[in-house]
């Protein structure tokens, strides 16, 4: 266990702190802060079924194989064959211990009317046994299971009493450490018989309590004289493989570390919207959203994210079967399989009701233990509430919640809104509890629904405040704008219709251009035309005004010239030649 | 203190096989086994076998025989199997223990 809650932390002063061996049960050497008291007996109370039996025989076989402490398991209701059978699916192999001398189980068996009592007597008879199985294994534990047989073997109480505290402190002496079974007691007394009074160091209670059906196992320590201990009820499992299993998880400190981490949602569109780049790694996301909103779908989508980034994953699912999940997301594109044959996905189906909340709690954070994911998904967190009243939902996954954040654990929890009421009334008041909310909401218009997503909250990071529409195809999910035109906000084919619309509009003015930019042409062109011919025509204009310009020259030179000659031929003055050459 | 008594009946050929439970010498186990003999003295005359364990000395013997009580008398035979624990001090509880007719007195 990480984290301990109501226990106390291990005493400074050890020299004088009690000395306890450990008892090797998971969970319990942390409630009590070190194991059973050394050398004392302790008294496991519960109801017939409330694993007593299995208790008192895991202290046993812990000591034997982990700690080197042999034990003698003295059984006065199952005989040692039983015992053998009862305790081989935990994988005690209950006859190797025998053989090695490392565990002794006497079966005491007394039959009432098998035995008749005449006179006085003592049951030196028990404890020659106990002492020869004792001295012959050099054991140090011992479990006494039940010892109150006794009082329905034999009829006289008074001499039992005596006797049974001459026992106990007998053990003590032994330096032995003891567990003494006892059936639970109706009214003010612990036990049938009053066994707390000669077993008074430490008192384990174990319930086995049905509510609405459904049963939880407690474990509680009534008493642990010398010591501090953990005062809370502790749900506790008895699983397959390791029996008792105690979960000493309450409500833990808001100590957690936060990161700077990202991890991606699964969604590109929805990344972006979450400031780019997704959830903040070991935050808590809640998906609320109504019957078919598409919850599932986003649960799966992160999963996958999860696996793709070679994360872990562990899908808890209360209301499909792994299979269900898996052939569903198929049909979305996201292949859950194929993660789940790599290893890194694993999904937990089980049925709301099939146990209570503390052991759904225990069972999903012994699975956490075991699997070690980077990321969590339940779904749906709103089926609990079947199981518990809605306080007592709260307060569970506040426990898992916080369990989660302090091993950061990124953990997505989807929660069916009410269909009827109002969109923001979660079903369990769990958003406060929540970094990221995110609502799956139905738009209704045109006569359809579409789905809507809004960002309620998002805690430490920008975040788009804009509805997107959810569209959920053969290829995943994808987050599509929704349309803001004069009529408002239009989603599904109300908004694609408006898209249209737009787009002919948009194509329209583009075709007019288009023509317009022809014509243009064409008239630029029939202008340059024009100009290209009145240039010609400029052109030729100039040619002929030079050609005659030329002309003239020519025949005033050609005169000038006649002139002069007819000059010399007439003698003309020099005025008048300069008077011709001026010219 | 194993003593070993043995008293046949030649006419019946019922053996009656007790065999009685101590640790030590104590005042209880000394008062069964006086008691136990008178008893049998007076009903099963020549009929019977006692034998006594002492558990301090064998204590591995008392799982086999499921001895809890000291002393305790096992019948072994005839069967079915009887126990009577206690230092044997009422005579009408022995002879119902150890399911005798007070008619089969010889």
């Amino acid at each position: 266990m990480d984290q301990v809650g109501g226990a106390p932390a291990p005493s400074g002063d050890s020299a004088l702190a009690l000395a306890k061996v450990p008892s090797g049960i998971q969970g319990l050497d942390e409630i009590t802060a070190g194991g059973l008291p050394k050398g004392r007996p302790t008294l496991v109370v519960g109801k017939a079924g409330s694993g007593k039996t299995l208790f008192a025989m895991q202290f046993l076989v812990n000591g034997a194989v982990h700690y080197d402490e042999p034990g003698v398991f003295v059984s006065f209701e199952e005989t040692a064959e039983d015992l053998v059978k009862n305790v081989r699916s935990l994988g005690f192999d209950l006859p190797g211990l025998i053989e090695e001398e490392k565990l002794s189980i006497d079966y005491v068996r007394i039959e009432k009317s098998e035995i008749e009592e005449t006179g006085e007597y003592d049951l030196d008879g028990l404890f020659i046994r106990l002492g020869y199985a004792i001295d012959s294994i050099g054991a140090k534990r011992v479990a006494l299971d039940t010892i109150e047989v006794l009082f329905s073997g034999l009829s006289n109480e008074g001499i039992i009493r005596a006797e049974l505290r001459r026992l106990l402190s007998w053990l003590k002496e032994k330096g032995v450490t003891a567990v003494v079974t006892g059936e639970s007691g109706q009214g003010e007394c612990l036990t049938r018989h009053g066994l707390e009074e000669y077993v008074s160091d430490a008192v384990i209670l174990l319930d086995h309590r049905v509510t609405n059906q459904i049963s939880t196992r407690r474990l509680r320590i009534v008493k642990y004289r010398g010591s501090t201990h953990g005062t809370n009820e502790y749900p506790f499992l008895i699983t397959a493989r390791e029996g008792i299993v105690i979960m000493p998880v309450t409500t833990l400190g808001l100590e957690h570390e936060a990161l700077e981490d990202r991890v991606s949602t699964g969604i590109e569109r929805l990344d972006a919207m979450l400031g780019g780049r997704g959830y903040y790694r070991g935050s808590s996301v809640l998906i609320s959203g109504a019957p078919g909103s598409g919850k599932t779908s986003f649960a799966a989508a992160f999963a996958d994210a999860a696996c793709r980034r070679g994360e872990r994953c562990l899908y808890f699912a209360f209301e499909e079967s792994p299979s269900q999940i898996v052939r569903n997301m198929r049909s979305i594109g996201i292949d859950l399989q194929a993660w789940i044959d790599a290893g890194n996905l694993e999904i937990r189906s089980s049925r709301p009701t099939a146990y209570g909340l503390e052991t759904h709690l225990a069972t999903m954070l012994r699975d956490v233990q075991i699997f070690r994911p980077d990321a969590v998904v339940v779904d749906p967190i709103s089926s609990l509430i079947t199981v518990g009243s809605e306080a007592d939902t709260k307060a569970m996954l506040i426990r898992f919640v916080d369990y989660l954040k302090v091993n950061q654990i990124t953990g997505l929890f989807t929660d069916l809104t009410r269909a009827d009421g109002s969109p923001e009334q979660a079903r369990i008041e769990m958003s406060s509890l929540m970094d990221v909310w995110i609502l799956l909401k139905f738009i209704e218009s045109g006569s359809e629904r579409d789905r809507g997503l809004y960002i309620l909250k998002s805690r430490g990071m920008a975040h788009s405040n804009q509805v997107r529409e959810v569209i959920i195809t053969d290829e995943g999910i994808d987050l599509a704008d929704v349309y803001l035109g004069p009529g408002g906000v239009l989603t599904g084919s109300a908004r694609y219709i408006s898209e249209m619309e737009e787009g002919e509009e948009v194509r329209n003015r583009e075709d007019e251009l288009r023509a317009r930019r022809i014509e243009a042409d064409r008239k630029r062109k029939v202008l340059e035309a024009r100009i290209a011919a009145l240039q010609a025509e400029c052109q030729g204009v100039q040619t002929e005004f030079d050609r005659f310009s030329r002309e003239l020259d020519r025949k005033k030179r050609a005169q000038s010239e006649e002139r002069g000659h007819l000059a010399r031929m007439r003698q003309a003055d020099r005025a008048a030649r300069e008077h011709d050459r001026e010219q | 203190m194993s003593t070993q008594q043995e008293m046949t009946d030649e006419e019946n050929g019922e053996v009656w096989e007790l065999r009685l439970y101590v640790a030590g010498q104590t005042p209880k186990s000394l008062a069964a086994f006086a008691n136990l003999k008178k008893f049998c003295e007076e009903h099963l005359c020549g009929r019977y076998r006692i034998e006594v364990i002492d558990l301090i000395e064998h204590p591995q013997l008392a799982r086999g025989d499921q001895i809890v009580a000291v002393p305790t008398l096992v019948r072994k035979l005839p069967p079915p199997l009887r126990k009577i624990i206690g230092d044997l001090s009422n005579t009408e509880k022995v002879l119902v223990g150890l399911d005798i007719r007070p008619g089969n007195k010889t």
